[in-house]
């Protein structure tokens, strides 16, 4: 590691206050990318604002739309989450699919959410249900926050403080893990509203996350695992590497729609 | 650029196995490499540098966690246990014991993270743990000699030795 200055500021105006006079500084969550990353010298941040101890940011909480869940919030604690279980049991099932325990017992949600990895799991869950990724300055819905390749909506120096999930009637998540890093090779999130369907793919597609909206459409008028039988999904866009082709994970991502799908309708 | 050439070290005091340590260290400095260099408790090991092998995992304030993917001063005020810190008295921890009795380790090397991270399992699925349960939960661990046979088996009796005994889980 290069070496870096460490700040650990206790409320999140003080920890803005730092990232935005340093452009070079990093806000430090769970460190499970960021310590890795350092660890190899990919990036050298004069200095580490460690969000750990503003209380602020973590936590759980019920709300009127669903379930608001701090950018802190430890992936085990989601997993755990009673609060998280009664209102989408799908996301407490997702949170303890990510990595392995010890992972899970570090990494955040806005750790992993402002990484925006291409493989990363919340993406397909916060893609699909719509939800809403609260900032220190503004609320950004799920449609704007991805922008691609480790890229988000996100400016320098922006601090996720919470994601807001709103309730859905039905909700399923399938991941086909890579064995070796953990991460999904296709991961396929479902949420069912009154009034649409909407699927997210994770791990599969060239710029991260995206809305398979033709399967989301089929679903809007037959909820069923049946409906999407004769349904692929068009490689030209999907990621080809040593793990697998574009048309492997096509076909994935369509096995893992139907086990998600399976595991809500039954 | 970094302009960081002088190092401002930041002071840290934690609980390591029951006992409190304090020092002023480089922030830079890994949990790992604290509990190792600094206070010589090299029953904690690194076997990768992605974290992805589980060599190094200790309890930080009762629960697993990678002592290499943790900054010692992430740990500041918090209570961390190594494998150093299970046996009491002389006697092994009744995990340590089922290895031993199992044949649970041939190198020896994943050794203290799976123990640490059996221990963590038995605090949170209790002393009566099926094999699906175990393979699942140690998945984090990884160990290129045994074959994880035996490991599972240990697993299991050193859970089961655990319930008997209300075996106290040392400093914690
Ligand atoms: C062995 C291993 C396996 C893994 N497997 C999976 C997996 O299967 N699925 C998966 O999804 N992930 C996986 N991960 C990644 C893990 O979920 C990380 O915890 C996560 O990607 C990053 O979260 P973090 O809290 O650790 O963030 P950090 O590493 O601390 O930070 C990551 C980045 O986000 C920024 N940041 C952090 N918090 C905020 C915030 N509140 N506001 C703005 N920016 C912020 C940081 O500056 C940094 O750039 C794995 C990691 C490891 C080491
Ligand atoms: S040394 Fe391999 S995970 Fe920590
Ligand atoms: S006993 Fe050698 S690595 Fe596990």
């Amino acid at each position: 590691m290069y070496a870096f200055d460490y700040q650990r500021p206790d409320a999140i105006a003080a920890a803005a206050a730092i990232l935005s006079a340093d452009p070079e500084a990093k806000a430090l969550a769970g460190g499970q990318t960021l310590l890795p990353t350092l660890k190899q010298r990919l990036a050298q941040p004069t200095a580490l604002v460690d969000l750990s101890r503003i209380p602020e940011l973590s936590g759980i909480c019920a709300t009127t739309e669903g379930v608001s869940i701090g950018a802190m919030t430890r992936h085990a604690d989601v997993a755990a989450s009673e609060l998280v279980r009664a209102a989408i049991p799908a996301l407490a099932d997702l949170a303890g699919m990510i990595g392995d325990v010890a992972v899970r017992n570090r990494g955040t949600i806005g750790g992993s959410l402002a990484n925006d990895d291409p493989t990363a799991d919340y993406p397909a869950a916060v893609l699909a249900l719509n939800a809403t990724v609260v900032t220190d300055r503004r609320s950004i819905g799920a449609s704007d926050f991805f922008r691609g390749l480790f890229e988000t909506a996100l400016k320098e120096g922006e601090i996720i403080t919470r994601v807001d999930f709103p309730k859905v009637e039905k909700a399923g998540y399938a991941k086909f893990r890579n064995p070796a890093s953990r991460y999904a090779m296709a991961g396929v999130f479902v949420a069912k509203t009154a009034a649409e369907v909407r699927v997210a793919v994770t791990g599969a597609g060239q710029s991260g996350v995206f809305l398979w909206t033709e399967a989301g459409d089929i679903l809007s008028s037959d909820f069923s695992v049946q409906a999407v039988s004769g349904l692929a999904l068009d490689p030209s866009n999907l990621m080809s590497d040593l793990h697998g082709s574009a048309e492997y994970r096509a076909q994935l991502a369509k096995v893992m729609l139907k086990r998600a799908l399976a595991s809500i309708t039954g | 650029m970094s302009e960081a050439t002088t190092i401002v070290r930041v002071p840290v005091r934690l609980t390591v196995n029951g006992k409190s340590v304090s020092a002023e260290i480089d922030p830079r400095t890994l949990l790992v490499q604290f509990l190792r260099e600094t206070l010589d408790l090299t029953g904690t090991h690194v076997g990768c540098d992605t974290s992805q092998c589980g060599a190094c995992v200790v309890h930080l304030d009762g629960v697993a966690v990678k002592s290499c993917t943790t900054l010692a001063v992430q740990a500041d005020g918090a209570s961390v246990t190594t494998i150093e810190g299970l046996a009491t008295g002389g006697k092994l921890h009744p995990m340590q014991e089922a290895f031993r009795e199992n044949h649970g380790l041939q190198c020896g090397f994943c050794t203290p993270g799976m123990i640490m991270s059996a221990v963590d399992l038995v605090a949170r699925f209790g002393p009566n743990l099926d094999e699906a349960t175990i393979r699942e939960n140690l998945d984090g661990n990884i160990c290129r000699c045994t074959g994880y046979h035996n490991i599972v088996k240990s697993v299991a009796a050193g859970a089961a030795a655990m319930g008997s005994a209300e075996a106290p889980r040392a400093a914690e």
